[in-house]
C-alpha cells in the first residue's frame, strides 16, 4: 500500500518540480512589467509603446472594466500584476483598502506631482486630471457660467442630459456635492437634477452631447476630454461643434475634478521595472502625450494642457481632497438609489 | 396522461392514441426500476458537476459573510422596482421568444410557401449578433437624435420632444424587444428540431380523428414539443437575467444593475454576491417548477415509422404574406442592426486591416472550438448518465450543472478566479515547502481557465439541446441494445451517438457562437495581451466610439454566421430516416 502511494506521488512530484522550474525561469529572465488596467487600451498604449521604445522593457497588458482588484486580491502573493492603472480615483482608494497595493518612495514622482494628487503613504498617485463640466448648446443657452447647484433649478426642467447616476464619474460628482453641502441638501439637489432631466440617464457622455445637438436637451454633463475626442471623430465633430464648455462653479469653489492614476501592486514581481514605468509616466514626455493625445489635464506640475484644452478656458479645480470623495462614494451611490435617479424624470 | 393535456373535448380514441404515442410503456418503467447503476456513474457525475458549479459555490460562499446595510438600503430604495422590472423583462422576453420562435418553427416545418428554405436559414442568423451590439444599434436608430425621429421631425415640422410622442427605446419594453429579437432563435431552433423529429403518424392520427390542422398543433405537436420549448425558453430567460451590456445601455434597472452598483459603487462585494445568490435561487425555482409541472412526461414517440412531412402549400399572395411574416423576426434581430453596422463600418474600414484584429479573430475561433468540444463532451456524458443511471442524486445534479449560465459574466468570472487562484496558491505553497521553488499561478490567468469559464457558462446551452435530443430517443432502444449484450458505454457509442449527431452538432455550434460573443468573463479572465473579437470591439465601444468598433462587431457577426448556417443544416437535416430536405 505504502509503496504504491509513493509511486503514485512520484510522477506528480516530478511534474510539479518541472513546472516550478519553468515558472521560475520565466520570471527570472524576462525584462517586463505587467499592467492591470481599468483604462481602455487605446488611451494608454501610446505611452506604453513609448516606454518600451525608451527602456526596452516589455509591457504586458490586461484591460478589464470591472473586477481587476478582486482578481489581484484572489491571486494573492503570486499575482503577476506589477501596477494597476485606473480611470478614476475611487478605484485607487478601493485598491489600497483591499490591500493589493504597496507604497512607493520615489523622488522623481514626489518632485513633480503636487501632494494633493498623491497618497500620503505613497500607495497611489494621479497621472492625469479631468473636469466634470457642462456642455451647453451654443444655440439655445445664452449664459457663459454655471454652477452644479444651478442644475437643479427648475428653469432647466426637461433640458438636461446625463449618463447613469451609478456611473463612477457621476458618483464622484455627487460625493463632492455631499462633501460641500451635507447629505440632506445633496439629496434635494439630486432630486432636482433628476426632475430636470430630458430623458432617462443612460448611455455615455458623448451621447448626451449628441442629444444636445439634436435638440433633446440644452445641457449635457460630461468629462472634458470627450470634447477633444469628439472633435477628432468624423461623425461626432458636429456634435462637439454644437456645444460650448462651461466650467461649473468657476466663480466660487471651482470645478469637480477626478484623476486617472496608478498604484504599485502589493506583490509586484517586477518591482524595479514597475517603478521605472511609474517614473516614466509622470515625466514630461509622457505627460505631454497624455495632454496631446487624450486631451486630459496633465498631473505633473510644469506640463501644459494641449492648446485645444487651453482654448476652453482655464480650469479652477475644486480643492476638495480626493480622499473625502472616496469616503463619500457609498453615500452618493445610496442617494442615487434613494431618489431613484436612474429611473429617470417623472418616476 | 394529463401531462399531455389533450383537453376535455378530446375524443376517447384520440386520448388513447396520444397516450400510446407519448406515454411510457409499462415494461420500460419496470425495466428502469429494476436496473441498478454502478456507483462509478454517480462519482463521475459528482466530480464533473462539482467543477461546473465551482463559481456558483464560490458566490454562495462569498455571500455568507455579513453584508452590512446592503439589504436594508436596497429594500428601502430600488429593490422593489428592480424586481418588478426584472420580472417584466423575463416574462416579456419569454413570451416574445416563445411565440415568435414556436410560430415561425411550425410555419416553416409544416407549410410550403415561397422562399421557405431561405427564411428557414435566415431565422437562425440573429444568434450571431451580440445583444449589447443590437442594443447600441437600436438606440442609435430610434432615440431622439437618431435618423427615424429626425426624419419624423423634418416631415411634420416638430422641433422639441414635447411636440410628439414616440416610444422610448430606453425602457423595459425596448429591452424586451431588443433581447427578444436576438434571443428568439434559441426557441426557434429547439422547436424546429422537435417538430422535425415528431412522427408524422402522430399528427396524422390526430387529423384522421377529426382534428383541424390548428387543433393538431395545439393538442399533439405542442405538448410533444413542450420539453424542447421549455429548454429553449429557459436558455432565453437565463440569458436575459445575466445580461448587463444591453440592459445597461438601455437604462433598464434590473437586478443585475443593482448587483453591479452594490459591488462597484458601494464596494460591497458580499452584498452583490448575496443578490446574485438570490437570483440563482429564483432561477432554480422556476426551472424546478416547470419540471414538476411536467413530471416525468415522456415526449418521445414509440413508433419507428418516419415519412416525409406532407407539407401544406400556401399559395398565391398568402404564400408571400407567410414568407414576409415569418422573415420579420430576422429583420428585427439582424437585418436592421446590420444595416446600421454597415453604415457605420463604411467610414471606419481601416480597423479591419490591423494585425491585432486578425489575431483577435484567430483567438476567438480557437476558444470557440475548444469550448464547443469540451462543453459537448461534458453535456453528452451528463445527459447520458442521467438517462442510464439517473438516481436521486444524478438527476438533480445534472439539472444543476448548467446553473452558471444565469450568473452575470463578471460575477461568474470572480466566482472562478477565487477558487482557481486559491488552488494555485495552495499548490504553490506545497511545492515551495517541499522543493523550495515557486510554481506561481498555473491556472489563474491561463487559457485553460478561460476555456473552463466558457464551458461552465455555456454548459446549459449544450445540455439543453443534447438532453432534448436524448429524450426523443425511445428508451425501448436502450432496452433492446442492453438485452442484446451491449454495455451502457457501447450502447452510447453504437445506438445513441448516431441518433444524436444533429443534436450534438447544434449544441456545439450554439456554444461556439456564444463563446464568440462572450464579453465580461473574457475581459476579466484573459491572459496578458490577449484579445478576442468581443474584447477588441469592447475596448473601442467602451471609449464611446461605437462607430470605430463596428468593423469588429461585423466580424463577430460574420465569423458567427457560418456556424449558424451549419447549425441550421444540422437541425433541418435532423429527421430520422430522412437526410436533408
Amino acid at each position: 500500500m505504502r509503496t504504491s502511494s509513493i509511486h503514485r506521488l512520484g510522477p506528480f512530484a516530478a511534474a510539479a518540480a518541472a513546472l516550478a522550474a519553468l515558472a521560475v525561469s520565466t520570471v527570472a529572465t524576462a525584462q517586463e512589467v505587467n499592467v492591470y488596467s481599468y483604462r481602455e487600451p487605446d488611451l494608454i498604449t501610446p505611452m506604453l509603446d513609448a516606454f518600451k521604445a525608451k527602456t526596452g522593457i516589455k509591457v504586458r497588458f490586461i484591460y478589464a472594466k470591472e473586477g481587476l482588484i478582486e482578481r489581484m486580491a484572489a491571486e494573492g502573493r503570486n499575482s503577476p500584476a506589477d501596477v494597476l492603472l485606473t480611470n478614476e480615483f475611487g478605484l485607487l482608494s478601493e485598491a489600497k483598502s483591499k490591500g493589493v497595493t504597496s507604497p512607493v518612495t520615489s523622488a522623481a514622482i514626489e518632485s513633480v506631482l503636487p501632494a494633493s494628487l498623491r497618497d500620503p503613504e505613497g500607495h497611489w498617485f494621479g497621472l492625469t486630471r479631468r473636469a466634470r463640466i457642462v456642455y451647453a448648446s451654443k444655440e439655445r443657452v445664452g449664459q457663459d457660467a454655471i454652477t452644479y447647484e444651478e442644475l437643479a433649478d427648475p428653469k432647466w426642467k426637461g433640458k438636461i442630459c446625463i449618463r447613469s447616476g451609478q456611473h463612477t464619474y457621476n458618483i464622484s460628482l455627487i460625493a463632492s456635492m455631499i462633501a460641500h453641502h451635507g447629505e440632506e441638501k445633496a439629496e434635494a439637489w439630486l432630486k432636482g437634477l433628476k426632475d430636470n432631466l430630458a430623458r432617462k440617464p443612460a448611455g455615455g457622455d458623448r451621447e448626451a452631447v449628441r442629444d444636445v445637438k439634436a435638440g433633446l436637451c440644452d445641457l449635457a454633463v460630461g468629462n472634458t476630454y470627450y470634447m477633444g475626442a469628439m472633435l477628432k471623430n468624423p461623425e461626432q465633430a458636429a456634435w462637439a461643434e454644437a456645444v460650448k464648455i462651461l466650467f461649473p462653479n468657476a466663480a466660487d469653489r471651482g470645478t469637480h475634478v477626478n484623476i486617472s492614476g496608478m498604484a504599485m501592486a502589493a506583490n509586484a514581481p517586477n518591482r524595479e521595472n514597475a517603478q521605472k514605468l511609474m517614473e516614466f509616466l509622470v515625466a514630461p514626455e509622457a505627460q505631454a502625450m497624455y495632454a496631446e493625445v487624450n486631451n486630459e489635464y496633465p498631473a505633473a506640475e510644469g506640463v501644459k494642457a494641449s492648446a485645444l484644452v487651453e482654448s476652453w478656458g482655464s480650469l479652477k479645480p475644486d480643492p476638495l481632497a480626493l480622499s473625502k470623495i472616496a469616503e463619500l462614494r457609498k453615500k452618493a451611490s445610496e442617494l442615487v438609489d434613494k431618489v431613484k435617479f436612474d429611473l429617470g424624470p417623472g418616476s | 396522461m394529463t401531462e399531455l393535456s389533450p383537453g376535455p373535448s378530446l375524443r376517447p380514441e384520440l386520448k388513447d392514441v396520444v397516450r400510446r404515442l407519448g406515454g411510457v410503456p409499462e415494461r420500460v418503467l419496470v425495466w428502469r426500476a429494476r436496473r441498478r447503476a454502478s456507483p462509478g456513474w454517480t462519482a463521475t457525475v459528482a466530480a464533473i458537476v462539482a467543477v461546473m458549479l465551482m463559481p456558483v459555490a464560490a458566490i454562495f460562499w462569498i455571500s455568507l459573510a455579513p453584508s452590512g446595510d446592503a439589504w436594508s438600503h436596497l429594500v428601502a430604495t430600488v429593490l422593489p422596482e428592480a424586481l418588478v422590472t426584472t420580472l417584466l423583462l423575463a416574462i416579456g422576453v419569454g413570451i416574445l421568444t416563445l411565440v415568435t420562435g414556436t410560430a415561425a418553427a411550425w410555419l416553416v416545418t409544416m407549410y410550403r410557401f415561397p422562399f421557405r428554405g431561405a427564411v428557414d436559414r435566415l431565422l437562425v442568423i440573429p444568434l450571431a449578433m451580440p445583444s449589447y451590439i443590437t442594443a447600441y444599434c437600436y438606440v442609435d436608430l430610434l432615440d431622439f437624435a437618431g435618423p427615424v425621429q429626425t426624419a419624423l421631425r423634418g416631415l411634420f415640422g416638430w422641433t422639441s420632444p414635447a411636440d410628439y410622442w414616440f416610444p422610448d427605446i430606453r425602457s423595459t419594453g425596448g429591452a424586451v424587444f431588443v433581447l427578444g429579437s436576438v434571443l428568439y432563435p434559441y426557441v426557434y431552433l429547439t422547436a424546429r428540431a422537435s417538430f422535425v423529429q415528431q412522427s408524422v403518424c402522430a399528427l396524422e392520427v390526430a387529423r384522421t380523428l377529426g382534428r383541424t390542422p390548428m387543433g393538431t398543433f395545439w393538442s399533439v405537436a405542442l405538448p410533444l414539443a413542450r420539453p424542447a420549448l421549455a429548454a429553449g425558453v429557459s436558455l432565453v430567460l437565463m440569458e436575459s437575467l445575466n445580461d448587463l451590456g444591453a440592459v445597461q445601455h438601455l437604462g433598464v434597472q434590473t437586478l443585475t444593475a443593482s448587483i453591479y452598483a452594490t459591488w462597484l459603487q458601494r464596494s460591497n462585494i458580499v452584498g452583490a454576491a448575496q443578490l446574485a445568490a438570490v437570483m440563482m435561487i429564483c432561477v432554480t425555482a422556476v426551472i424546478v417548477i416547470e419540471r414538476l409541472a411536467r413530471r416525468e412526461a415522456m415526449s418521445h414517440h414509440t413508433t419507428g415509422r418516419y415519412r416525409s412531412i406532407p407539407f401544406q402549400d400556401i399559395e398565391g399572395w398568402r404564400g408571400y404574406a407567410a414568407a414576409a411574416l415569418s422573415v420579420l423576426p430576422f429583420v428585427g434581430g439582424f437585418g436592421i442592426p446590420l444595416v446600421i453596422l454597415l453604415d457605420n463600418a463604411a467610414t471606419h474600414h481601416d480597423r479591419f486591416l490591423s494585425l491585432d484584429f486578425l489575431s483577435a479573430s484567430l483567438n476567438s475561433l480557437m476558444l470557440g472550438v475548444l469550448a464547443a468540444i469540451a462543453a459537448v463532451v461534458i453535456a453528452l456524458f451528463l445527459a447520458y448518465a442521467r438517462r442510464v443511471a439517473g438516481n436521486g442524486f444524478i438527476r438533480p445534479a445534472v439539472r444543476a450543472a448548467g446553473l452558471g449560465y444565469a450568473l452575470p459574466g463578471t460575477v461568474l468570472a470572480i466566482g472562478l478566479i477565487v477558487p482557481l487562484s486559491g488552488l494555485d496558491n495552495w499548490v504553490d505553497g506545497l511545492v515551495r515547502e517541499h522543493f523550495g521553488v515557486s510554481t506561481g499561478l498555473i491556472l489563474s490567468g491561463s487559457l485553460a481557465a478561460l476555456t473552463l469559464a466558457y464551458v461552465i457558462r455555456f454548459l446549459a446551452v449544450a445540455l439543453g439541446g443534447i438532453d432534448a435530443g436524448m429524450d426523443r430517443i425511445s428508451p425501448n432502444l436502450d432496452a433492446a441494445a442492453r438485452s442484446l449484450g451491449e454495455t451502457a458505454l457501447s450502447a452510447l457509442k453504437r445506438v445513441h451517438l448516431p441518433l444524436l449527431v444533429p443534436a450534438l452538432g447544434s449544441a456545439a455550434l450554439l456554444v461556439f457562437v456564444d463563446t464568440m460573443k462572450e464579453l465580461p468573463a473574457t475581459l476579466l479572465l484573459r491572459p496578458f495581451d490577449f484579445d478576442t473579437l468581443a474584447t477588441y470591439v469592447y475596448g473601442l465601444a467602451a471609449l464611446e466610439q461605437f462607430e470605430e468598433a463596428t468593423p469588429g462587431a461585423l466580424a463577430i457577426v460574420v465569423v458567427g454566421l457560418v456556424p449558424v448556417l451549419l447549425l441550421h443544416q444540422a437541425v433541418a437535416g435532423g429527421r430520422a430516416g430522412h437526410r436533408g430536405e
